[in-house]
């Protein structure tokens, strides 16, 4: 009976875990609730994703109420993939973040935070398995407030102003986004997003749809931090409680580029959005400039936290430009990159963590001989990074792979050179934290300074260990990339 | 204490029906004009007319901030919950269908227990962000 329900649980369960820890009020118990419901999610995101292979697409009518009339809930290859992601991440931040957070938060806030991570991680999985357009801008809603006020917890009074950029920045998009959504309910009525795709085939007045489309990308644009429209993502990141950084880095951005696949893929087409408008040109430019400048400002931060955020910017870069080129390697390669620096940025900011509860701070002088006194965690960042950069046998290589084939592929060979130039820009802001960790001596003092307690290390290396293998085994996320790359440039489902 | 008097009385009187109206809305709003989301923010009127007649620490006394916080989270696990006993009747999350015997009497009880969800969330919410705006007026004051 519960199999039945399983898309509808996936949003449920973490969503009333919420106000129970609320009510309760206790720091342990909702900690207790919040791992419990994020390996729950996981679980039945699994289940989900096997379902999805066997019988193609899941279809889950809310309330009863048949669509396109009623809320829908689909899953579908691309879905699946990203639910795996996103519950994933959370069943290993939630476990990590009972240290995480006692070391960093007064005790009165230890329920909300866990109440607000239960609430986001609601939002994240209500955003990528609704098949409603509207039903979608709610937990967009849902998931931006509790990502709101978890940036603002932070414990840098600072915190307080990126929160507040993010809130400015993120509303503007959620408008825009639900501006476009009333472009094409005119001209289509329906906000079901299958029917939608079906009946803007029959639309004829295009002007309407094409403002959709600008207000559709400049709003989720803004959500996934595509460049020039980041400049809320570095303080977010850098201010955020560590937990929540990672959390928020390998999910969030994640699921609206999810949102920007499926309607430029699945709703619009790609004849309208590559065929009729030059978005590839546009995407893959848009998508070189944050590469190269994102990873080029990461290079001279003072900071790890916001040197990776940077990098953040700079690997969504890789999943756009992966999106432009439109051909089966190059989505291959954006969506596996979804879920590769998914784990490799979470893993990293999991070990910053770590140094921020030993060192008290991540800027680069402190972290000096860090690889004396945390060898386990500075080897771990030194992984991770070679994820970044691509290096064969981690997880980046292979998402970098796909792009250079898409890229040689579609004949923009300079593209193909630039993805493997920009990679050395990688190696210069990885080999920063090298230097500084491996070749100077640690400060006098620092060398009392321990490793990270286990509560963290493990959860965090787990995420590492990850990194490295689906960077030698590939089969799993690629088999679900190559799904979902297939749905997408099938054209509607 | 003889401030105000006109307002005190008038407030006293007042403040039952505004209440009384609110439960009316609430009701009333299968068959006209209103809801929880309406009564939930007329309740929270008359808690705030409360406030700005006798002070705040006295509407705090009739409306303790551990009430009203408990009240915000209680409404949404009472919508939610709605929808878990749609599964547990047989049916799919949030279906009305299967709470009565018949589909008419179900979608009617579905929907009270939605509104009642609603109110209590409302004007927790409305009430909490009062209080919060209220008390702050007050730290600064007193620094």
């Amino acid at each position: 009976m519960i199999a039945d329900h399983l898309p509808a649980l996936q949003v449920v369960v973490p969503l009333l875990a919420a106000p129970l820890m609320m009510l309760v009020r206790r720091g342990t118990f909702a900690w207790l609730v919040a791992v419990a419901v994020s390996w729950t999610t996981l679980a039945i995101a699994f289940a989900l994703a096997v379902k999805v292979r066997e019988v193609g697409v899941i279809s889950y009518a809310m309330g009863n109420w048949p669509p396109p009339w009623g809320i829908e809930y689909r899953v579908d290859a691309l879905n699946s993939f990203v639910l795996v992601l996103v519950s994933l991440v959370a069943s290993v931040v939630a476990p990590y973040a009972r240290t995480s957070v006692a070391a960093e938060l007064p005790r009165d806030q230890h329920y909300l935070v866990f109440t607000m991570f239960s609430l986001c991680l609601a939002g994240l999985l209500g955003i990528t398995i609704t098949g409603d357009a509207f039903n979608l801008f709610v937990f967009l809603e849902i998931s931006s407030l509790s990502t709101y006020v978890l940036i603002a917890l932070g414990r840098n009074r600072r915190a307080l102003l990126a929160a507040y950029q993010y809130l400015v920045l993120g509303t503007i998009g959620a408008t825009f986004y639900i501006i476009g959504v009333g472009l094409l309910y005119l001209m289509t009525g329906t906000l079901n997003l299958a029917d939608m795709a079906q009946r803007l085939r029959d639309v004829h007045e295009m002007r309407p749809v094409l403002a959709a489309l600008a207000f559709i990308t400049a709003g989720v644009g803004l959500k996934l931090a595509l460049f020039p429209l980041h400049f809320w993502l570095p303080n977010a990141y850098a201010y955020a409680p560590s937990a929540i950084t990672s959390f928020l880095a390998a999910s969030a951005t994640k699921v609206s580029v999810y949102v920007l696949l499926r309607y430029y893929f699945l709703i619009f087409g790609v004849p309208l959005v590559f065929g009729r408008l030059p978005m590839a040109e546009v995407l893959i430019g848009l998508s070189v400039l944050a590469v190269v400048s994102a990873s080029l400002v990461a290079v001279f931060q003072r900071d790890l936290k916001r040197m990776f955020a940077y990098s953040s910017v700079a690997q969504i870069g890789y999943i756009t430009m992966g999106m432009g080129l439109a051909n089966k390697a190059g989505m291959t390669g954006a969506v596996v990159h979804l879920f590769n620096h998914g784990i490799t940025k979470g893993a990293i900011f999991l070990l910053l963590g770590g140094v921020a509860l030993r060192v008290g701070s991540t800027s680069l002088e402190r972290v000096a001989g860090l690889a004396k006194t945390m060898p386990l965690t500075s080897f771990g960042i030194v992984l991770g990074g070679m994820s970044l950069i691509g290096v064969p046998g981690t997880a980046g290589f292979i998402s970098k792979w796909y792009l250079v084939l898409g890229a040689i592929e579609h004949g923009y060979w300079g593209l193909a050179v630039l993805l493997v130039v920009s990679s050395l820009i990688a190696v210069a802001y990885v080999w920063r934290f090298v230097e500084v960790a491996y070749f100077r001596e640690p400060e006098p003092g620092a060398a009392r300074l321990a490793e990270a307690p286990g509560s963290m290390l493990i959860p965090a290396w787990i995420m590492v260990a990850a990194c490295v293998y689906f960077g030698l085994d590939t089969s799993l996320p690629l088999d679900g990339a190559r799904a979902a790359a297939a749905l997408l440039l099938g054209g509607a489902p | 204490m003889m401030r105000d008097l006109v307002l005190r009385v008038l407030g006293k009187l007042l403040i039952p029906f505004v209440l009384l109206f609110a439960l009316y809305v609430q009701f009333h709003g299968d068959f006209g004009p209103g809801g929880g989301f309406q009564a939930g923010v007329i309740t929270a009127a008359a808690v705030i007319f409360y406030a700005i007649i006798f002070g705040l620490p006295a509407a705090r006394r009739f409306a303790p901030d551990r009430i009203v916080e408990s009240m915000i989270a209680a409404g949404v696990l009472i919508f939610g919950g709605v929808g878990v006993f749609g599964i547990l009747m047989g049916g799919n999350y949030l279906d009305y269908f299967v709470l009565a015997h018949d589909t008419v009497h179900g979608q009617e009880r579905g929907i009270f227990w939605v509104e009642v969800g609603v109110a209590l969330t409302v004007s927790g919410v409305m009430t909490k962000v009062f209080y919060q705006f209220a008390e702050r007026r007050r730290v600064v004051d007193e620094a």
